[in-house]
């Protein structure tokens, strides 16, 4: 996905917003299923495919953290930060879009 | 109680391993290790283990790996043992819903590691046979007929589970097109 305009996954979306504060891979579990309200649960092996890709991308970084810690804790960066809020954008333009054309079809009938 | 079962399940049968391993867990048996076509239980409370396995990006020894194998044990669940290149992974149902993909594109490439893997396999089989031939029809050696028809025999089981996991990866891309 080298477009910067394309969609981002609800899995990355949820990720990004996760690691506003930093956290590890379970944490990040849990408060994507918290905002979700549980209409959203990360399972390990996708959440792990998409934090290797975002910190590759510089998204997300890893945090230096104690060695005696397993627990690596990821925070957002700079970049991905902007890649949120292009979502946001996005998302905004859909749901406005949504509602002007369902709406204006309701008004109709 | 530790009970052992034998049961061959081929590659591409993955799906049904881990419903036949969860339909053991539900009866009380927990899986807690793995072998060559053997698995091991232990009698414990039905219904207390959901299991998932996947094959892993290289070998379960590999640093890549054990990384990974860690980075899910961190998330509740144990790896119960590997075999080859599969992981075995549990996790307490009391601890939530166990998957370890919850994507169509994770679901994608975890079926394409598969399917690679099996298609070197069947390219390998077909080198054989073509190399067994040509040998046979030289030195019309006994052994050589016998590995060769040995190898018709792995290929013909190895184009039919191609072919498996090609239909599971068509559904799912097209799975994709509607939803992520």
């Amino acid at each position: 996905m080298a477009d910067e305009t394309a969609a981002l996954t609800e899995a990355v979306y949820y990720i990004l917003l996760s690691v506003m504060t930093p956290l590890h891979g379970y944490g990040i579990m849990q408060k994507t299923e918290a905002l979700s309200k549980g209409r959203v649960t990360l399972a390990a092996g996708t959440l792990y495919g998409a934090i290797s890709t975002m910190a590759e991308r510089g998204w997300i970084r890893a945090l230096p953290g104690e060695h005696s810690s397993r627990k690596k804790e990821y925070v957002i960066t700079e970049t991905g930060k902007r890649a949120l809020s292009r979502e946001l954008e996005r998302l905004r333009e859909l749901v406005a879009n949504g509602e002007t054309i369902i709406r204006g079809q309701e008004n109709e009938g | 109680m530790r009970v052992k079962a034998k049961k061959w399940f081929w590659a591409w049968q993955f799906d049904k391993e881990e419903k036949w391993l969860n339909e053991m867990a539900a009866r009380g048996l927990n899986l807690i290790a793995v072998g060559f076509n053997t698995y091991y239980f232990e009698e414990g409370l039905p219904g207390e283990y959901t299991v998932r396995m996947e094959m892993l990006n290289s070998w379960p020894g590999s640093a890549v790996s054990r990384q990974y194998i860690r980075f899910v044990e961190d998330t509740g669940a144990e790896c119960v043992g590997t075999f080859l290149r599969w992981a075995f992974f549990r996790k307490k149902t009391e601890l939530g819903k166990f998957d370890l993909f919850s994507d169509v594109d994770s679901r994608i490439a975890h079926v394409s590691r598969i399917l690679l893997l099996c298609g070197i396999v069947s390219l390998l089989m077909a080198y054989n046979i073509v190399n067994m031939t040509f040998q046979y029809l030289e030195y019309q050696n006994f052994f050589m007929a016998f590995v060769g028809g040995f190898c018709v025999v792995m290929e013909v089981l190895m184009i039919f589970g191609i072919g498996r996991l090609w239909r599971m990866l068509r559904k799912l891309k097209k799975d994709r097109t509607l939803h992520e």
